[in-house]
């Protein structure tokens, strides 16, 4: 069975007049890298939600159908035992760090896991390394800037060491090599076996990384596929998702009789391929 | 006209944010402020509308020192959108949050009915005026918080990173609702990451570092300058690293360009066929 799985599931939050997921159909193989990405209010956060749980456990709501995470139905187990599983990053750094500087707010997930000491410390060092947050150790949380909360946030949530890796629009808040040096790491770990389920709009940053791209509209999954196959569909044009430029290139020069030998996701790899078409 | 002279601030006395910084923006400009986390962008534009004081320097708009106004005073001036809409927005329609600004200001109900529902409209959140903002996704907060805003008008308005959780559309939307208000003459200065934002419609940028700045001017000469890009923790814009790339063969393609359609007029030259 695939590490997480959607079946046929819905969810509709209290008070609200419209389902905010509708008949949700995917499966996930661990090791993938799966950009989620779509209109805002589309039902991304809330597709984060469910896979860890929070979601129909903390936000409630009406539900139909079943997730499944490592085989474990979410409706069912609870999120403290599904969060081991998968780890999750929120849009809001801000509303997941708890406690008073940036040692113990690592710490505190593996602490509450029982992870034993001396482990704990070992983790805490590597993350601090990871994150470059050195300068920031015995800083309060909540006096740091949005970027350094988002890298703390991660770094919490990768001392759990999950399996999954889920994160709302990670790098938001990040300056732009910042946001470059988070997707690096992101990407090699992803290298290393663990699954990434990253919710982003700026497709120009993650779209070389990802292994897959899964398009949401209202609710429901309009589009599933590699990041070149679901980037040149009209379709995202028309619901404005954020192709990235090297890939607008691409689709113009082909309404120009231009055929790039591939399609493009970043600046270099459409520098390198004119170069191809331009020696034939 | 904004116009900032020298201006030093220290948090608590222990975090130094602005070491130093002068400029001078005019009625009417649309300027981007960019450069790395913690580099007292945030700071910076908080004492444009006077949520912080200068601890060294003054702070002018047109020709009044701020040091003597209130910031209910400057606020009539001078709106300012958070980054975070949660620090901003606390009733519980969103309707209502629209409208408590304009309220405030002193207009009457027909006048902010009718401005709030012209800015919800443009920003495309009109359906869920009776929605409670906390029930809303994140990129949708945040428009609640611009709306919040625009919606009284201000002669300069100052946005915190404005793109954040926004799709392709609504940045487009956005965008377009800043160009008109800029056009109407109002002052339009945002802090973001967003570089590809501020290629296609900034003419201005202001990149800092470590409480000062680093470059100042034309939005494609700064952020197609790598030394700043450096200091300042940017990257280059896509059509810029393209063309670098490209630049490295074909002599005649700037390392410069920034726009897609220079892009694509460059490389359909390279590949000889015209423009149809």
């Amino acid at each position: 069975m695939a590490l997480i799985s959607f079946d046929n599931f819905s969810f509709k939050y209290i008070g609200a007049d419209s389902l905010a997921l509708r008949k949700i159909n995917i499966s996930i193989d661990e090791g993938e890298y799966v950009v989620i990405t779509g209109p805002s209010g589309c039902g991304k956060t809330t597709l984060c939600r469910a896979i860890n749980g929070l979601v129909p456990q903390f936000h409630r709501g009406y539900i139909a159908g079943h997730v499944y995470v490592d085989s474990m139905d979410t409706r069912e187990n609870e999120v403290a035992t599904l969060s081991t599983i998968a780890g999750m990053v929120f849009q809001q750094p801000e509303n997941q760090l708890v406690t008073l500087n940036v040692e113990k707010e690592i710490a505190f997930g593996p602490e509450n896991l029982g992870v034993p000491p001396e482990e704990i410390r070992i983790r805490v060092e590597e993350l601090i390394d990871l994150f470059d947050l050195t300068h920031l150790r015995d800083k309060h949380p909540h006096e740091m800037s949005g970027g350094e909360q988002q890298r703390v946030a991660m770094a919490s949530t990768l001392a759990m060491k999950p399996r999954i890796l889920v994160a709302d629009e990670p790098t938001s808040n990040l300056d732009p090599k910042s946001a470059e040096s988070i997707l690096k790491i992101l990407s090699s770990l992803n290298k290393q076996g663990m699954t990434i389920v990253l919710v982003e709009h700026r497709l120009d940053l993650v779209a070389q990384d990802a292994s897959r791209i899964i398009l949401m509209n209202q609710g429901s999954i309009v589009a599933d596929g590699t990041p070149k196959e679901v980037l040149i569909m009209g379709l995202c044009d028309e619901i404005g998702v954020g192709v990235p430029k090297a890939t607008q290139i691409y689709k113009r020069l082909h309404l120009h009789g231009i055929d790039l030998l591939d399609v493009p996701l970043s600046g270099e790899e459409l520098a390198q391929m004119v170069k191809e078409v331009s020696r034939r | 006209m904004i116009m900032l002279e020298n201006i030093h601030f220290t948090y608590e006395g222990i975090y130094t944010a602005l070491r130093g910084v002068s400029l001078q923006i005019d009625s009417s400009e649309l300027v981007a402020i960019m450069g790395s986390n913690g580099a007292g962008k945030t700071t910076l534009i908080k004492h444009i509308n006077g949520l912080l004081r200068p601890q060294k320097g003054r702070v002018f708009l047109d020709d009044r020192n701020t040091s003597h106004m209130s910031v209910a005073e400057i606020a009539r001036e001078v709106g300012l959108v958070f980054q975070n809409p949660d620090h901003q927005l606390f009733l519980d329609t969103v309707e209502k949050e629209v409208l408590f600004g304009l309220k405030k200001l002193g207009f009457s109900e027909d006048e902010a009915n009718e401005k709030a529902q012209a800015t919800l409209e443009k920003l495309g959140i009109i359906d869920l005026v009776e929605r409670s903002p906390f029930s809303l996704s994140g990129g949708e907060r945040k428009r609640v918080a611009l709306a919040s805003v625009l919606a009284s008008q201000p002669r300069i308005l100052a946005l915190d990173e404005p793109t954040i959780g926004q799709d392709a559309l609504q940045k487009r939307y956005l965008a377009e609702l800043l160009m008109e208000m800029n056009s109407e003459g109002k002052t339009v200065i945002v802090v973001t990451h967003d570089i590809e934002f501020v290629i296609e419609h900034f003419p201005r940028t202001i990149a800092m570092a470590d409480g000062r700045i680093i470059a100042d001017g034309p939005t494609g000469s700064v952020l197609s300058n790598q030394e700043v890009l450096n200091i300042c923790s940017l990257t280059s814009p896509q059509m810029t690293q393209a063309a670098q790339a490209l630049g490295k063969l074909y002599s005649d393609i700037s390392p410069r360009l920034t726009q897609l359609d220079e892009l694509e007029y460059a490389i359909m030259q390279i590949l000889g066929s015209g423009i149809q």
